[in-house]
C-alpha cells in the first residue's frame, strides 16, 4: 500500500534540518526498497496556483490559505500497512520540527 | 408429540440467545480477521446466528457452537461475496482469486482470544479519533447498540452513527492493520486503550453533565472490558486501571443518597460499600505494585485502596496518602494532581496547611475554571472560620458546574454558611 508522507514546517524551520541529515534518511528508506520517491520544496512564496473555471486558465500567486506550516516536502513510501508508515514518518528527520501528515493513496477507478 | 417439539425449539432459542451473549463478540473478532472487513464481518455474524436459529432446532445444537458460528459466518460472506460477483462478469476471475487467497482458518481458543486483542487495538488505534475510539470499542467489543451509545453519551444518534462509520473507513482505506502491537510498541499503545477504558468509565461514573450522577450500564461496560483486558494481557497497569475503576464503583450504592444527592466520601455510609469489590480492587493493586513496573492508574488505585481500607472517615491514614499522591506527582505532574494532594495535605496537617497549596496553585494561574479547585477551596476557607471567603469561593464554583446534583451540593453548602 502507498503511503504520501507530507512534510509540514514552519516558515523559519524550513532549514532546521541539515539537508545532509534528510539525504540519509532517504537513502536509508530507499535501501529498505520502501521508498518511491522523496522531494524537498521550495518555499510557498515560490509558489503558483492554477485554477481552469470555464475552460479558462487562471493563475494566481501563492496557494489560497495563509497557514503557519507550509508544506515543505514529501515521501512517496510503500508500506505493508499504516502502523508501518507511521513508523517511516517518526524517521523522516523534520518530524521533530515540524508535522508530517500520512496519507493513504487511492487507486483511481478506470 | 407435537407439544415436546416445541419445548424442545424453545429450549434451543434459549440456547440461541444465550450462545449469543457470551460468544457474539468473540466470533466477531475472529470474522473480522478472516474477512479483513467490519462491515462484511457484521453481516457475516448476523448470517451466521440466522443459519443457527433455523438449523439449530432441526440438527441440534453443535458440540462447539463458537467453530460452528465462525465457520458459518465465513462460508456465508464467501458466498455472498460469490453471489455479489456472478451479477458483475468483469470481475469473474477477481472473485475467484479473493477466495482462493483464503486466510489462515480458523484455529483453536488461543487465536480467538488473540482476535479479541487484536480487536480491542484496532478500535483504540492512535491514528482514529478519540471519540471514535470510545464509540467503536463499545459497539464493537461490548456489542452495544449505536443508540445505547449515543444515549449514553448524550450525543445524537446520528452523529455516533456518523462517528462509527467514519472510523471503519480510515480503517478500510488507511488500512490500519488488525494486529496487537509489537512488544517495543506495546507500552504507548496500551495507554491509548487504557485511557478509552477509563474514559467510558468516568463517562458513567461522574457524568460531565446531566441528571444523573451514576450512569451505571456505562461504569459496568467499562469494568467489564478491564476484566477482559486483564484477562488477555495481564500488564501491570491494566490490573491498576481495573482495581481503580473496582475500587470506585464499590462506593457506588453510598455515594448518592435516596432522593439523588451527593453524598461526600467523608460522609459515606461505608456499610454500603461493596466488600466484594474491594477485595478484588486490593488484590490487583497489591499485584501491580509488586511488578515495579505500575504507573499512575495503579497509583490511583492504591490511593482508593487506603480509603476502602478505613472502616470509618477518621481512620483513614492520610500520611500514607500524601506519600501516595507525592508518588503519582512525580509520574504524572498535573495541577489537578497537585490539589487532590493538597486536599490529602489538609487532612494530615490542618486546614491551613491545605489552604496554602491551593491558594498557591490558583494564584499561579491554574485551575481558575475548574470547580472542583473552588469548592475545595470554599470548604478549607469554611473550616477556618473564614466564611466570606468560603462563600465566595462556593459561589465561584456554582457558576462551573454543570452537573445537577453537584449544584445542589454546593447550594447546600452555601446555605448552611449563612447557619
Amino acid at each position: 500500500m502507498k503511503y504520501l508522507c507530507l512534510v509540514y514546517l514552519e516558515s523559519g524551520k524550513l532549514h532546521a534540518v541539515a539537508d545532509r541529515e534528510c539525504l540519509a534518511c532517504g537513502d536509508g528508506l530507499r535501501k529498505s526498497g520502501m521508498l518511491l520517491a522523496a522531494e524537498p520544496l521550495y518555499p510557498v512564496e515560490t509558489a503558483t496556483t492554477v485554477r481552469v473555471r470555464n475552460g479558462a486558465v487562471s493563475v494566481t500567486d501563492g496557494p489560497f490559505a495563509e497557514t503557519k506550516e507550509q508544506l515543505a516536502g514529501f515521501y512517496l513510501i510503500d508500506a505493508r500497512d499504516l502502523n508501518e508508515a507511521i513508523q517511516v514518518a517518526a524517521k523522516i528527520p523534520p518530524a521533530r520540527e515540524g508535522s508530517v501528515e500520512v496519507r493513504p493513496v487511492r487507486e483511481l477507478n478506470p | 408429540m407435537r407439544l415436546v417439539a416445541v419445548a424442545a425449539t424453545e429450549s434451543v432459542l434459549e440456547t440461541v440467545n444465550a450462545v449469543y451473549v457470551s460468544e457474539s463478540r468473540r466470533v466477531l473478532a475472529t470474522l473480522i480477521r478472516l474477512l479483513g472487513d467490519f462491515d462484511a464481518a457484521e453481516e457475516a455474524l448476523h448470517d451466521a446466528f440466522r443459519a443457527a436459529l433455523e438449523q439449530w432446532p432441526r440438527d441440534g445444537v453443535p458440540s462447539n457452537p463458537r467453530s460452528w458460528l465462525v465457520s458459518a459466518g465465513r462460508f456465508k460472506a464467501i458466498d455472498g461475496l460469490r453471489r455479489q460477483k456472478r451479477f458483475d462478469p468483469l470481475d469473474e476471475a477477481g472473485a475467484a482469486a479473493d477466495i482462493a487467497v483464503e486466510p489462515e482458518v480458523w484455529s483453536g481458543d488461543e487465536s480467538v482470544e488473540d482476535d479479541r486483542l487484536r480487536l480491542i487495538f484496532t478500535c483504540c488505534h492512535p491514528a482514529l479519533a478519540a471519540d471514535a475510539q470510545v464509540a467503536l470499542t463499545l459497539r464493537e467489543v461490548c456489542g452495544l447498540r449505536t443508540e445505547e451509545i449515543a444515549n449514553a453519551f448524550l450525543t445524537p444518534a446520528p452523529t455516533l452513527a456518523q462517528r462509527i462509520v467514519r472510523a471503519k473507513t480510515k480503517i478500510r482505506d488507511a488500512k490500519i492493520p488488525y494486529q496487537v502491537p509489537a512488544r517495543e510498541e506495546l507500552a504507548e499503545r496500551l495507554d491509548t486503550v487504557l485511557r478509552v477504558i477509563y474514559l467510558v468509565f468516568n463517562e458513567g461514573y461522574a457524568a460531565s453533565s446531566g441528571s444523573t450522577v451514576t450512569r451505571r450500564d456505562l461504569s459496568g461496560e467499562a469494568i467489564r472490558l478491564g476484566r477482559l483486558l486483564v484477562d488477555l494481557l495481564p500488564e501491570p497497569e491494566a490490573m491498576g486501571l481495573l482495581a481503580l475503576m473496582l475500587l470506585h464503583d464499590s462506593r457506588r450504592a453510598a455515594r448518592t443518597s435516596a432522593d439523588g444527592d451527593v453524598v461526600l466520601l467523608d460522609d459515606q455510609d461505608r456499610s454500603l460499600w461493596d466488600r466484594q469489590q474491594i477485595a478484588e480492587g486490593l488484590r490487583l493493586v497489591r499485584q501491580a505494585l509488586s511488578s515495579q513496573q505500575f504507573g499512575a492508574y495503579t497509583i490511583q488505585a492504591a490511593i482508593a485502596a487506603v480509603h476502602a481500607d478505613a472502616r470509618e472517615a477518621s481512620a483513614t491514614d492520610w500520611g500514607e496518602i500524601v506519600g501516595l499522591y507525592d508518588v503519582l506527582l512525580r509520574l504524572n505532574p498535573s495541577p489537578v494532581v497537585e490539589l487532590n494532594r493538597a486536599v490529602a495535605v489538609a487532612m494530615r496537617d490542618g486546614p491551613e496547611a491545605g489552604l496554602a497549596l491551593v491558594d498557591a496553585i490558583l494564584a499561579r494561574g491554574d485551575l481558575g475554571d475548574y470547580r472542583l479547585a473552588h469548592a475545595a477551596r470554599a470548604e478549607l476557607c469554611r473550616r477556618l472560620g473564614r466564611t466570606g471567603d468560603a462563600r465566595a469561593s462556593f459561589e465561584r464554583a456554582l457558576t462551573l458546574t454543570r452537573q445537577e446534583p453537584e449544584r445542589r451540593l454546593l447550594e447546600r453548602r452555601l446555605a448552611e454558611l449563612s447557619k
